[in-house]
């Protein structure tokens, strides 16, 4: 196990701050677009033009409300929302002199102040009718809960985890996003009036009918499930470890124990942050696997890059079809793939070439395919049509087939990023307060 | 290879850059390292009976990042014994014979102060005088500098007393604190002036501290109006030396200051006719080093446009000046967008419509608002697969300009960050010239 200052030092945030002066300088570069690009990409539509220049002239507690209006979430945004298809990929710059203006840590800078002074959100009055439960804590229900209450609703939002704030706490690279900004953005969350159950289980006929009495809506946002398995021998063994589960606990504890050799399974995101933080906590070498070739890899470039510069090896067209070890890990039996002619969605599907086996060695496994849908967990609740173990939802307002239940976050988009689940929260919310009313009355009638 | 040498009311020098009078020509030091730098000449820091300065001394005004657009000043004229400068005029003038070193002057308005200063000044060996009629501030509370030149009667009477007794060509630096600089610039020559100086600074207020409420120069929580000069003062300088090369009642030749930090501004003020150009804001920025790339680029200019000396090309631009009612009211020209250049900005889009007619367009949306409110109401997802084209314009973020509804105002151009993306074209309206003394008989 690392130390605290080990840990602190190999998880420091990889994107520095803006100096003050240098965000001065980058702030004044911005053109000022209209209609800007860049606040058209963002899926929350923050006014990213005129939060920037609220920077260049001097008034930091404007920005940092201007970015907040749009998404409460500003602060773990500006550090893991992916800026360069997002909000940096759309900026004009890239034709102008090709250096898009740093809108993410423009942001960050807004955000970081704002929270250095230790500033808040004005609280508004509970005045009116109509109670509201996310269920969930991660960000599509704060964005929700935040945008609800700041309209004048009581909202309770619950989790089954002792800590609020969903993945920005448990599940995004330290690097990227420290769980203690992440908790900062739940104490916001809460100074609006917003209540919290935490370490409280949802499910069981008995509860959710409870629930649908003691609210008038209910906003699902329960992510996603753990990690899918491998469905391959030895995963049992001592050693395998999901990335969720892997990314959590290094987070919970600040160090976890980790292998000498370590092999990822995956070419997701997730996998690169399982990767990259088992080579922080002192693997020697990390090696990925992932069944189709490097075009295919569904990570961001950027993140890819990182892991490059890493030292992280990958291994491309490889598969896992068995995990060797007498008490613990000891080696992973793979298979060579070859892509196959496209699926219905143009997806060359890969397959096995027989006879092409060979073994890693390697002491610790980490599975990262991808998340596995909440389906028996979903279905408890009445009316609520899923589709792929994901809920239906009205893409603009977020309500389900059950017009007293709304969702957002992963759980409907079956796993996207943070600012995703914002905006979703923040258009559910949006709908709840126009149905609200109506509800009330109905259940009063 | 281009020829900058430069005679001006009969003073010589390598090249038409000149310091002005100010803190960058205090000292004999000073002006020699900028003779070495390149400068053809020093207008050298006001000389007079010594003054106490205050502190602080100047204030600016930044603008989107950049420092000093433009600059205030309180500093009076010299600090320094008559004699001292005196003496380092001489000795300047023996080490540099070919550069023009001008006495900048300003005494009290008696006749004996000023024959005795322009005697002192003149055996010192300097080329001329310029007569500083246009400090704005300390100075003219005490009856001097600007106090003179808002007054044709005072310049006119000192420039009397001043060639009385002058063997040297006499410059009068004029303020542009009045209403029509011309009437000063006609008192001067009547005074027996040989040159003109323009513009002096312009009076100020450059900003107000909103933690102190103090104005900027603060001294001592308070402040005193002082001369703005810099890159922003250039577009008045512009104007009033074409006023004066254009007066033929002033008929003096003119030395041209306000503003000036590159060759392309020194080209400016030469084809509204000045004779050479005076610089001391730029230099106080970015020091004497300037001068550089002044000379060079001039120079390249000029061979590119085949002018051998600066007298080829000097004043051109004057007959290009004309009043309102002459222009031609037939001469039309309408924006025009090119797509290929285009980054998608928007900006000519409001402007034209917050700020102009209303002729500029982006498909689907009637108005801006409604522009807005369509795009807030997108719902933007991140990209699963990313397959981002930023070297293109999206097509529906290119405006539109409605060209028959065009007035010409050239503001989207003005706006637009990339040069050529949105060019003024001539359209032929097939009427013929046409100016308003023309069409109101």
């Amino acid at each position: 196990m690392t130390s605290p200052r080990e840990f602190a030092a190999s998880f420091a945030e990889i994107h520095p701050p803006l100096g003050p002066r240098e965000a001065l300088v980058e702030a004044n570069r911005c053109l000022y677009c209209f209609d800007a690009p860049c606040a058209n990409a963002c899926p929350t539509h923050i006014d990213v033009p005129a939060f920037i220049k609220k920077i260049a002239s001097g008034n930091p507690g404007g920005s940092a409300i201007t970015i907040l209006n749009a998404n409460i979430l500003g602060l773990s945004c500006a550090r893991v929302c992916p800026v360069e298809v997002l909000c940096e990929g759309a900026c004009v710059m890239h034709r102008y002199n090709q250096r898009p203006i740093e809108i993410g840590r423009l942001q960050r800078h807004a955000m970081d102040r704002f929270y250095e002074a230790g500033r808040r959100l004005p609280v508004a009055a509970l005045d009116k009718s109509g109670r509201v439960a996310c269920i969930g804590a991660g960000p599509a229900s704060l964005a929700c809960a935040a945008a609800l209450r700041q309209r004048g609703f009581a909202v309770t939002i619950f989790d089954s985890r002792p800590l609020a704030g969903g993945l920005n706490t448990y599940g995004v690279a330290e690097y990227k996003l420290r769980s203690s900004d992440s908790l900062r953005e739940v104490e916001l969350v809460r100074s609006l009036g917003v209540q919290f159950q935490l370490s409280v289980e949802i499910g069981g006929e008995r509860r959710i009918k409870e629930l649908e009495d003691q609210f008038e809506v209910i906003f699902l946002a329960v992510g996603l499930g753990p990690v899918q398995p491998l469905d391959i021998p030895g995963e049992n063994l001592p050693g395998v470890i999901d990335a969720l589960r892997f990314i959590a606990e290094y987070k919970t504890h600040r160090g976890a124990p980790v292998g000498r050799r370590v092999v990822v399974v995956g070419g997701g995101n997730t996998a690169i942050d399982a990767a990259t933080a088992a080579l922080r906590l002192g693997a020697e070498e990390v090696h990925v696997l992932y069944r189709r070739s490097e075009t295919e890899m569904p990570a961001f470039e950027f993140e890819y890059d990182l892991a490059k510069q890493e030292g992280v090896r990958f291994h491309w067209l490889a598969q896992p079809v068995a995990i060797h070890g007498a008490e613990a890990v000891e080696s992973v039996e793979c298979v060579r793939m070859e892509l196959g002619p496209p699926d219905r969605k143009g997806r060359r599907q890969p397959q096995q070439i027989p006879g092409s086996n060979f073994r890693l060695s390697c002491d610790m496994v980490i599975p990262s395919i991808g998340q596995s849908r909440l389906l028996d967990f979903l279905s408890q609740f009445r009316d609520i049509r899923l589709t792929s173990g994901c809920v239906d939802v009205h893409p603009s307002t977020g309500q389900t087939t059950n017009p007293r239940y709304f969702a957002g976050g992963d759980c409907v988009n079956g796993g996207r990023e943070v600012v995703d689940a914002v905006a979703e929260g923040n258009r559910a919310a949006a709908a709840i307060a126009n149905a609200l009313p109506g509800i009330v009355e109905a259940r009063r009638g | 290879m281009a020829d900058l040498t430069t005679r001006f009311a009969g003073i010589d020098s390598p090249n038409p850059f000149w310091l002005a009078s100010g803190p960058p020509t205090n000292c004999g030091d000073q002006v020699a390292r900028a003779f070495d730098a390149g400068w053809g000449g020093a207008v050298w820091k006001t000389i007079g009976e010594p003054i106490v300065n205050v502190s602080s001394r100047y204030s600016s005004v930044d603008w989107n990042g950049a420092r000093m657009m433009g600059l205030n000043n309180i500093e009076l004229i010299t600090d320094r014994p008559i004699e001292a400068n005196l003496r380092e005029i001489a000795a300047v003038k023996k080490k540099y014979p070919k550069h023009a070193v001008i006495a900048s002057l300003m005494v009290v308005s008696r006749r004996e102060a000023w024959h005795e200063i322009v005697r002192r000044t003149e055996d010192s060996g300097a080329d001329g005088l310029e007569l500083n009629f246009g400090c704005p501030h300390g100075m003219s509370e005490r009856g001097m500098g600007s106090a003179v030149g808002q007054v044709p009667q005072y310049a006119m009477l000192i420039t009397e007393w001043v060639k009385e007794v002058a063997r040297t060509p006499v410059l009068v630096k004029l303020t542009p604190n009045v209403a029509d600089i011309r009437t000063i610039a006609r008192a001067a020559r009547a005074g027996g002036a040989d040159g003109l100086s323009a513009i002096n600074t312009l009076n100020s207020i450059t900003g107000v501290d909103l933690d102190t409420f103090t104005p900027r120069p603060d001294v001592g929580g308070k402040t005193s109006h002082g001369g703005y000069c810099g890159p922003a003062v250039k577009p008045i300088a512009l104007h009033m030396v074409q006023q004066l090369a254009a007066d033929p009642e002033c008929a003096l030749p003119v030395s041209g200051i306000g503003g000036i930090s590159n060759w392309r501004e020194a080209a400016e003020f030469l084809l509204l006719g000045c004779h050479s150009l005076q610089v001391c804001t730029a230099v106080m920025h970015f020091g004497y080093r300037i001068v550089e790339d002044m000379i060079d680029g001039l120079g390249n200019w000029m061979d590119e446009k085949g002018f051998r000396t600066l007298d080829d090309f000097r004043g051109l631009s004057l007959p290009r000046v004309t009043d309102w009612n002459r222009l031609d009211l037939n001469y039309k020209i309408v924006a025009r967008i090119h797509p290929e250049l285009c980054i998608g900005c928007g900006l000519c889009y409001i402007a034209c419509w917050d700020g102009a007619h209303q002729c500029i367009h982006v498909e689907g949306a009637a108005t801006p608002e409604q522009l807005l409110d369509e795009s807030r109401a997108r719902i933007a997802q991140t990209p699963m697969v990313v397959a981002l084209d930023t070297a293109h314009t999206p097509p529906a973020r290119i405006p539109k300009v409605d060209e028959p509804a065009c007035v010409g105002c050239n503001l989207c151009w003005l706006v637009c960050p990339v040069e050529g993306a949105i060019t003024m074209d001539r359209i032929e309206t097939g009427l013929p010239p046409q100016t308003w003394e023309q069409r109101a008989g």
